[in-house]
């Protein structure tokens, strides 16, 4: 069973809550820097630390990215507060978090996946991140363990958290909404986007429900996702336990789940019944922050292409759809795409290439070296075969694709050679011919696999299909 | 018996004398050392006395001013701090126990501009608990008496500050006032004190109550010496993001300027029409500053603000939810006190209950109570649009008054064990105080005259928020006018 497919009857619906470290020099309320590996507790002050009397100062480098990042997912930024969460965990100095409540920075956008589904975004909000804790003995977790250990250089890096709307129903949607996310978050540079070093923290709100309903059930939140692969086999996991909760006259209790990366299974982790009441009020040692509108037309004026863009761009020129061309754009080949096809190539061929022959990168490939490979193997002076190793060549040591072609001996086949081959196959073969003339297509391989034999794969099967179909005709 | 100072030197007085050579800062030290040496055992005004280092610091400076250098405009003066004020490396307590013996790494931002100036920190002083009461007796380490009648309490929650003024153990000391903890026991233990505008003097390094209502000010024997302090350590910090962007207001140079058409507010609901509870000696002295002020010129009349009837019930919201949060940290985990417990959750529990007295305990609980959900709006919510229509009611009284004028506390100073039986007479003592908190605006108290028990009366000047210069310039006409009203009566 392929991951993204539910029993029959049973839709599959995800939100996804993804909290992501800016990229920023500070931390988000003091002038620590904002490393990752150093020293534990070498990284901190009295502001990050909590310390009675200390106060926060908001960097606005962390600001600015947060709004980037909205405005790059089509949210409205807005006038915003921030808010304590409060709840008490020993790797939270103050023992609330620093938040946005009821007025984010980043209010409602969007997020096109390449296939062109949209999922939307509810809100993107600036937070504090806590310490890490390291609990020693115990099964690992704080309520077991002999003793732990607190690492605060953390604590008080700048986040924003980007949270969906639930209306993903694939887990094909869900990675690739993650993987768009990532590519936005590098594009404009507010995050390295690291999910195996936890600068991108993917917390995945599965539920499931009869197809055709629009109910949304109890939902479990999936934590410790650490790659996108992780986060498609915990949902896969989860839906299908919710599933069989169901189908035994059962139901999923509301709860944080973690996924068991060893086991492939998630486990219980803090029911949300009886999870704490966080008393969310506004921030008193802040002041809202109210951008102005030139500072966000400032941010929409400076914004990088982002994929989506790059995409249509791409697609348009190569006169493709936007997901054909998805995964050069993925892999950043779009600027070399692109000069390719304003050097004269068609854009079947060069997207042809980039996903199936250039995947490790272009090397020495020029974009005008490129387009003339295209262009010889669309005229048929290259057969796809010889275009391939033409093209490696290219990648390898550069150089214009006709040198190549010839000093490698990939002589455009004369026509005239071709035909009194064709012809000397026909005669050869009168019953074989006559089931071609009927019609039967399947015996049109043997004829082109005849020719490529005899040519040792330097015949452009193009031309041979031409030859044989106008010999039919005319027989 | 009275441990209160005759004629004491002033700050400026001292400040003028150490600079010019007239005397030298270790015999000012020496001074008010052995005032402390005398009667603190009886007084309790401080945690911490810091007489070495104080006499230390007095030496260094005489050098420096020996050398010919200009040391600023509180050349050896004598202060002290509250004990929610972090000093670099000294224990900071907020007199309570589960902050015992924890030094801060780094200094409040008015502990280091105090010593820019050349003030001479003399020691920390006692306070309600984490700043929460009237009368310091919440606080862990014991009382601070009333040095004016040891039998009674000196106000609070910065009682020890007023005390060490009214005492002479030094010429100024900060004080920090979220209802009245300034000027309350300023005026119990007869001495000025002053709560700026809130975001006029730098919260950093203030160990938070409720942040939306805490601010640093000065008690002092005069209006001149407030006037001075403020100026040293008001103005923007840029540590404190509620810090107002602007220097300190200059007040000393306004201070003669009399009252002469400026337009007085007599606020009615404290003046015995609508907050019950204020005693007769105390509106009568309220009274006759208003009157003298009119004599002197000024235009007096009444003004109603209703909504300052609500405002003791408004911030018994506002300021516990914020304690609940503020006070969170001291969980056990980083500093100050630990108690042990099987597992994390019991050893905060454990710590939390040894560390934090009743008081702080049951603010702790009311706050988490006002913010808890589906209790938010009927209770912190509403609390909070109180606030602003307060706000709205003083803006619309400042339209037709420069200064407003009322009680600071409804009685004098009363007896030990008076109210602690009963936390809501305890909550009463701010009364007058708490609006001007939840507003925002600055008010100070001045001493004006005595009450039928022969202890000090202070009457209240308001003012819109950033107008310090005219609260000073009517807060020292009445500083004058009950000075000759003292001279009369004798
Ligand atoms: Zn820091």
């Amino acid at each position: 069973m392929s991951e993204s497919d539910l029993p029959e009857g049973w839709e599959l619906v995800v939100g996804l809550e993804v909290h992501v470290e800016l990229a920023t020099n500070t931390k988000l309320f003091c002038s620590c820097p904002n490393m990752f590996g150093d020293e534990a507790n070498t990284n901190v002050c009295p502001t990050c630390l909590g310390l009675p009397g200390s106060l926060p100062v908001v960097n606005e480098q962390a600001v600015h990215f947060a709004m980037v990042l909205g405005r790059a997912l089509g949210c409205t930024v807005q006038p915003s507060v921030f808010a304590r969460k409060n709840y008490f965990y020993p790797d939270m100095p103050k023992d609330y978090q620093v938040s946005q409540y009821d007025l984010p920075t980043n209010g409602e956008g969007a997020l096109e996946l390449p296939d062109g589904y949209v999922v939307g975004i509810e809100r993107a909000h600036i937070e504090e991140d806590t310490g890490k804790s390291t609990h020693v003995g115990g099964d690992g977790r704080i309520s077991g363990a002999d003793y732990s250990l607190v690492d605060y250089n953390r604590a008080g890096v700048p986040l924003v958290e980007v949270v969906s709307r639930p209306n993903m129903h694939t887990i094909e949607h869900a990675k690739a909404y993650v993987s768009e996310l990532r590519d936005i978050l590098l594009a404009t540079g507010v995050s390295d986007a690291k999910m195996e070093e936890g600068s991108m923290r993917v917390d995945a709100n599965v539920s499931v429900r009869p197809t055709g309903s629009t109910e949304l059930r109890t939902r479990c939140e999936i934590k410790n996702v650490n790659s996108i692969r992780s986060m498609g086999r915990a949902i896969d996991y989860e839906a299908h336990r919710h599933i069989d909760l169901y189908n035994n006259n059962d139901a999923p209790r509301q709860e944080t789940r973690h996924w068991d990366e060893a086991n492939g299974r998630t486990r219980p982790g803090r029911s949300k019944e009886d999870a704490d009441d966080y008393r969310y009020f506004a921030e008193p040692d802040l002041l809202p922050l109210d951008p102005t509108a030139a500072e966000i037309a400032a941010i929409d004026e400076a914004m990088p292409a982002l994929p989506q863009q790059r995409r249509r761009a791409l697609a348009e020129a190569a006169g493709l759809v936007p997901a054909d061309v998805a995964l050069v754009v993925e892999r950043n080949q779009d600027e070399l795409a692109l000069a390719a096809l304003a050097a004269g190539a068609g854009g079947a061929g060069v997207v042809k290439h980039l996903i199936n022959n250039l995947a490790d990168g272009a090397g020495q490939l020029t974009p005008e070296a490129f387009a003339g490979l295209v262009s010889m193997e669309t005229r048929g002076d290259l057969s796809s075969t010889q275009a391939k190793t033409v093209l490696a060549e290219l990648v390898a040591n550069g150089g214009q694709p006709a040198d190549v072609a010839a000093g490698l001996g990939f002589e455009a086949m004369d026509t005239s050679e071709l035909e009194i081959l064709v012809d000397g196959l026909i005669a050869d073969n009168p019953d074989e011919w006559g089931r071609f003339c009927e019609g039967d297509k399947k015996i049109q391989g043997f004829f082109v696999g005849q020719i490529m034999k005899a040519t040792k794969g330097q015949a452009d099967g193009k031309v041979v299909n031409q030859l044989l179909a106008s010999r039919a005709s005319s027989s | 018996m009275s441990h209160a100072v005759d004629n004491p030197s002033t700050a400026i007085e001292i400040a003028q004398a150490v600079a010019s050579g007239a005397t030298n800062a270790s015999t000012v030290m020496d001074e008010h050392l052995a005032r402390i040496e005398a009667s603190e055992t009886e007084v309790h005004a401080f945690n911490l006395v810091l007489a070495d280092q104080a006499r230390q610091h007095a030496d260094a400076l005489d050098a420096r001013i020996a050398a010919g250098e200009d040391v600023g405009p509180l050349a050896g003066v004598p202060i002290a701090l509250k004990d929610n004020m972090c000093t670099r490396g000294i224990a900071t307590t907020c007199s309570s126990r589960i902050l015992e013996g924890w030094e801060p790494p780094y200094n409040a931002t008015v502990a280091d501009r105090l010593a820019n100036a050349g003030a001479i920190l003399v020691g920390k002083t006692n306070l309600d608990e984490f700043a929460m009461g009237s009368s310091t007796e919440n606080s862990a380490f014991g009382p601070t008496k009333n040095p004016h009648d040891l039998s009674r309490v000196p106000g609070g929650s910065s009682g020890g500050s007023a005390a060490a003024v009214a005492a002479g153990y030094v010429a100024a000391s900060l004080g920090s006032d979220t209802g009245g903890s300034i000027r309350q026991p300023a005026a119990l233990c007869g001495v000025v004190g002053v709560k700026p505008t809130y975001g006029a003097v730098s919260r950093y390094g203030l160990i938070a109550f409720a942040s939306s209502l805490d601010q640093i000010g000065p008690f002092t024997h005069t209006v001149a010496d407030a006037a001075l302090v403020h100026e040293v350590i008001g103005g923007h910090d840029p540590l404190d993001s509620t810090s107002i962007p602007q220097p300190a207001p200059a007040l000393t140079e306004v201070l003669d300027r009399g009252v002469d058409g400026l337009r007085v507010g007599l606020i009615d609901e404290m003046m015995g029409h609508g907050i019950d509870g204020i005693s007769a000696d105390v509106l009568a002295r309220t009274n006759e500053a208003a009157e003298a002020l009119a004599a002197a010129g000024a235009k007096v009349d009444r003004v109603s603000i209703p909504a300052s009837i609500y405002g003791l019930s408004s911030y018994y919201l506002v300021a516990p939810a914020e304690a609940s949060s503020n006070l969170s940290r001291y969980d056990g985990v980083r500093y100050g006190l630990r108690e042990d417990g099987a597992n994390v959750v019991e050893m905060n529990t454990a710590t939390r209950t040894a560390g934090f007295g009743d008081e702080v305990k049951r603010r702790i609980m009311l706050g988490t109570y006002a913010l808890s959900a589906g209790y938010y709006d009927a209770y912190y919510g509403k609390a909070q649009r109180l606030r602003t229509l307060l706000a709205q009611e003083f803006n619309e009284a400042y339209q037709r008054f420069d200064v407003l004028l009322s009680p600071t506390s409804p009685c004098t100073a009363f007896a030990f064990g008076d109210k602690t039986a009963d936390p809501m007479a305890m909550y009463l003592n701010d009364v007058c105080t708490i609006p001007s908190n939840l507003s925002g605006d600055p008010a100070m108290s001045v001493p004006f005259g005595i009450g039928d028990d022969g202890m000090p009366v202070g009457v209240q000047v308001l003012a819109p928020a950033t107008h310090e210069p005219v609260m000073f310039q009517v807060a020292a006409e009445v500083e004058r006018l009950a000075a000759e009203a003292k001279g009369a009566a004798q």
